[in-house]
């Protein structure tokens, strides 16, 4: 397995990680990092606990272990203080809120800013034309690839430093998964943030990030840099199933 | 023709106060699933307060401010202490603190102001009919703050960034909280301005039907009932709601049944209205994907 | 809990109140017993079945009114009364299970309660006066130990109730263990899930909302008899209230939890009023708060969890 030895202080640092819901845990110790500019993939099975991982690190369930971010310890805040604290989190299911139209929406994404958003907004444009089209139209309206965009124009309305992306591909056509990731790469290149993104399509996520690792039932089985994964085939079928 | 008309205004003028509370219970509904059925007695309770200082000689628009900004504190602490530690509890748990804070407020006003009824002055003076002879002062006065109250309340909702945090909070209060919007916070001023709004219903009914502790019950009914005729999802629906159970119940009360059987009919009414359309005239039936 | 543990309890019951209570304690004994078959059959379609009703005080006064007129007029024995009233009052509840179907949540106890306002309101109309009385009501006579016995009224009474009320319980205690209860409480959970494994639904709610008010009317009988006295304005909304009061303080979908709902309502309010004779509704309402806060999910969950605790009913591991 290839080793993983970036060295430096990362933007997220996870140590000894456990989580779960309830009286249950569902991850049971992970360790990994997140660098600033970066992109890392965090891959996986259906229950293997990818979500509660980024729960975990919202302070969206109970949690056990280091959760650093910067420097600082994330367990134990609430969860709308880390937010303002520069995570953005795009949950599963993308959390549109249907109610309210696609402006609302962008609104409640720079709530934690002050001052006027037009010009941010138009930069969201840029990255999602669709959404200047649908901009006065109730969310809930939209497409699965337009709420994807909506969500994630969402999460980088709050300038966040790091952004989390729960399962991005998911429930979507391959085209507009491919528009989607695209933009991701865009993102990836200007905005300056560390990406922690979960995905079930691995070669999707491995292609777009420097550093991997696997869960499996909670537990981290591989972990290393993406590119070296993604062209051992061995490694691939027997961990990826491709 | 002219009675007909006169029973409409006046129900205009009941219903605006059944819109308010209509709206309160809708707000909370929405922001936390339950009904606030103590929302008549906290009510009730302000409407004392603004007596007590208008009695010490503070002019009435001071102690009117001062009353809605005593029911927003006490809606505040309600909420933070009572509902919030049961949030994750079983929803009778819940039921149970508005059936109690019912009980202590009905039953500390009683014990604090008597059980005598009491005149409660109305801002807009003691003049007879206007408009040929429609509306009374009162009523005119009373429908017209109720619609003021009723459009800031809109406006802050539509325009402001607090108030469009308060409405995601309701909707959606986990995308809410990744969002960086304090969640609880959000719930507690919900409240508060239930509470205001509560406050303001019972100083315009007050003048009406003087002051008693049991003054809000009936208030109360009707305006869920209005609520729940307009659709419990829809502000706008429960609003509009409260007005037409205010016509009804002047009308029926006037024309078809007397005073005793006019509460029956409106709600008898009411619920053929549901049994047609159970949403409520303006509610959407949810539809939940499986 | 053990066979052997629920009949020790009952001949308890039966016995230990006749040896040493007064006639009126007595009298509020039985009106525990009563009001616990009451909000028995308020958890029955609330609790177990999730339609909420406001409005259960109505099945009690058809109960109540039922015994009163036919003991009254037609000069029927208190004791055949119950089936009549039972069968009156579980056709009465199918009717309005009907119209329930459409409604649900908010809607329901909307409907439910103005069927409670509209209760005393019916009950003095004038229309109806030689049979109900009218706003007098109507007095019955408190009946006599059978046989012979060497019980006075009260402490017959007291058994009689008790007798009907276990009855009542255990029925409903089979039934809720039984398929149709598992039927409800899947309604309640998953309706959805429910009609798509084939329950009829409307069928269900409905029979459920019929039971329900048969047995809220039986309770009704009982009481009528115990008070001797039957009164319009006795069974108006405030009656609706305090059975839901005694559903929500012992505890939703439970067989335990209305014997404890009962005892609350029929004692504290007496409580409170010792507390405090100027605002006793006050403390009655801090008591019922204090209450949800220490057992969240009503007196029942206290008790589940103290079973659970109990030795023969630790898991062996």
């Amino acid at each position: 397995m290839a080793s993983d030895t970036k060295s430096g202080p990362a933007l997220l640092e996870v140590k000894g990680l456990r989580a779960g819901y309830g009286e249950t845990w569902a991850l049971h110790g992970i360790d990994f990092r997140v660098d600033s500019g970066g992109v890392t993939a965090l891959l996986g099975a259906n229950g293997a606990g990818k979500t509660t991982t980024l729960r975990a690190i919202s302070g969206m369930v109970k949690t056990d272990g280091e959760i650093s971010f910067l420097g600082t310890s994330l367990r134990g805040m609430k969860t709308e203080k880390i937010a303002a604290a520069g995570v953005a989190h795009v949950p599963d299911g993308r959390g549109t809120f249907m109610e309210l139209s696609v402006e609302e929406n962008m609104k409640l994404g720079a709530y934690t800013r002050r001052g006027d958003m037009s010009g941010e907004f138009e930069r969201m444009f840029a990255y999602f034309p669709k959404l200047k089209q649908r901009f006065r139209q109730q969310a809930g309206l939209l497409s699965g690839g337009e709420q994807q965009m909506l969500a994630i124009a969402r999460a980088l309305l709050l300038k966040p430093k790091l952004l989390l992306l729960d399962e991005p591909s998911f429930g979507l056509a391959p085209l507009i998964v491919r528009e989607i990731f695209d933009i991701m790469r865009e993102i990836k290149d200007k905005e300056g943030v560390g990406i922690l993104v979960v995905e079930q399509n691995a070669s999707l996520a491995l292609d777009i990030s420097e550093r991997a690792y696997l869960l499996e039932t909670g537990r981290i089985v591989m972990s290393g840099a993406s590119a070296e994964i993604a062209k051992d085939e061995g490694l691939r079928r027997s961990y990826l199933g491709y | 023709m002219d009675g007909v008309l006169h029973q409409v205004f006046s129900g205009i003028a009941s219903g605006g106060i059944y819109a308010s509370i209509a709206l309160a219970l809708v707000m909370i509904f929405t922001a936390t699933h339950h009904v606030n059925f103590a929302q008549g007695e906290m009510a009730m309770f302000s409407t004392y307060i603004a007596l007590t200082l208008i009695q010490a000689g503070v002019p009435y628009w001071i102690a009117f401010f001062a009353t809605v900004i005593f029911a927003m504190v006490v809606g505040v602490i309600v909420q933070k202490v009572l509902m919030e530690p049961l949030m994750n509890a079983p929803v009778l748990a819940s039921v149970g603190v508005f059936i109690g804070l019912l009980f202590i407020f009905n039953s500390t006003a009683g014990w604090i102001f008597t059980y005598t009824l009491k005149p409660f002055p109305s801002p807009f003076g003691e003049g007879g009919p206007l408009f040929g002879g429609f509306f009374s002062r009162h009523e005119l006065g009373s429908t017209a703050i109720t619609l003021v109250v009723l459009l800031s309340v809109w406006a802050f909702f539509r325009f402001t960034r607090l108030g469009l945090a308060m409405r995601a909070a309701a909707y959606n209060p986990s995308s809410s909280r990744l969002s960086g919007v304090p969640v609880a916070t959000m719930l507690a001023l919900g409240w508060g301005l239930a509470s205001g709004i509560g406050a303001i219903a019972g100083m315009m009914v007050a003048p009406i039907v003087f002051l008693d502790p049991n003054m809000m019950a009936g208030v109360l009914l009707y305006a869920f009932a209005g609520a729940l005729l307009g659709g419990i999802t829809n502000p706008l629906g429960a609003v509009v709601g409260g007005f037409i159970v205010g016509v009804i119940e002047n009308l029926g009360g006037a024309y078809v049944v007397g005073t005793e059987l006019k509460l029956s009919m409106a709600l008898i009414i009411i619920v053929v209205v549901l049994t047609l359309k159970p949403a409520g005239l303006f509610g959407k039936v949810l539809s939940s994907r499986v | 809990m053990s066979r052997i543990a629920i009949i020790l309890g009952c001949i308890a019951l039966a016995v230990l109140p006749l040896l040493g209570a007064s006639g009126y304690q007595l009298f509020q004994l039985t009106l525990v017993v009563t009001y616990a078959v009451a909000i028995l059959g308020l958890n029955l379609v609330t609790g177990y079945n999730g339609q909420v009703s406001l409005g259960h005080g109505a099945f009690y006064a058809v109960g109540a009114y039922t015994t009163a007129i036919l003991m009254d007029k037609f000069a029927v024995p208190y004791w055949a009364t119950l089936p009549v009233a039972a069968v009156i009052c579980a056709v009465f509840g199918f009717l309005i299970g009907l119209p329930a179907l459409r409604l649900g949540g908010l809607y329901l106890a909307l409907t439910t309660f103005a069927l409670s306002v509209a209760v005393p309101q019916l009950l003095k109309y004038k229309l109806f006066d030689d049979y109900t009385g009218g706003v007098q009501g109507i007095v019955i006579d408190k009946p006599d130990a059978p046989f012979g016995l060497a019980l006075n009224s009260d402490q017959w009474v007291y058994l009689f109730t008790l007798a009907v009320g276990i009855v009542c319980f255990v029925l409903i205690a089979n039934l809720v263990k039984g398929r149709i209860g598992r039927a409800m409480i899947a309604i309640r959970d998953q309706p959805l899930a429910a009609e798509a494994m084939g329950i009829d639904i409307a069928m269900l709610k409905t029979y459920t909302f019929a039971v329900s008010a048969m047995i809220t009317g039986i309770a009704g009988s009982l009481g009528a008899v115990a008070v001797q006295f039957v009164a319009p304005d006795a069974f108006g909304a405030p009656l609706s209230l305090t059975f839901f009061v005694g559903f929500v303080v012992g505890g939703g979908a439970s067989i335990v939890g209305p014997i404890f709902g009962a005892i609350f309502v029929e004692f504290i309010p007496n409580i409170a009023d010792q507390i405090s004779k100027a605002a006793p509704g006050a403390v009655y309402g801090v008591l019922l708060i204090a209450l949800m806060f220490v057992a969240p999910g009503g007196c029942a969950s206290i008790v589940r969890k103290l079973s659970a605790r109990m030795p023969w009913n630790r898991k062996t591991t």
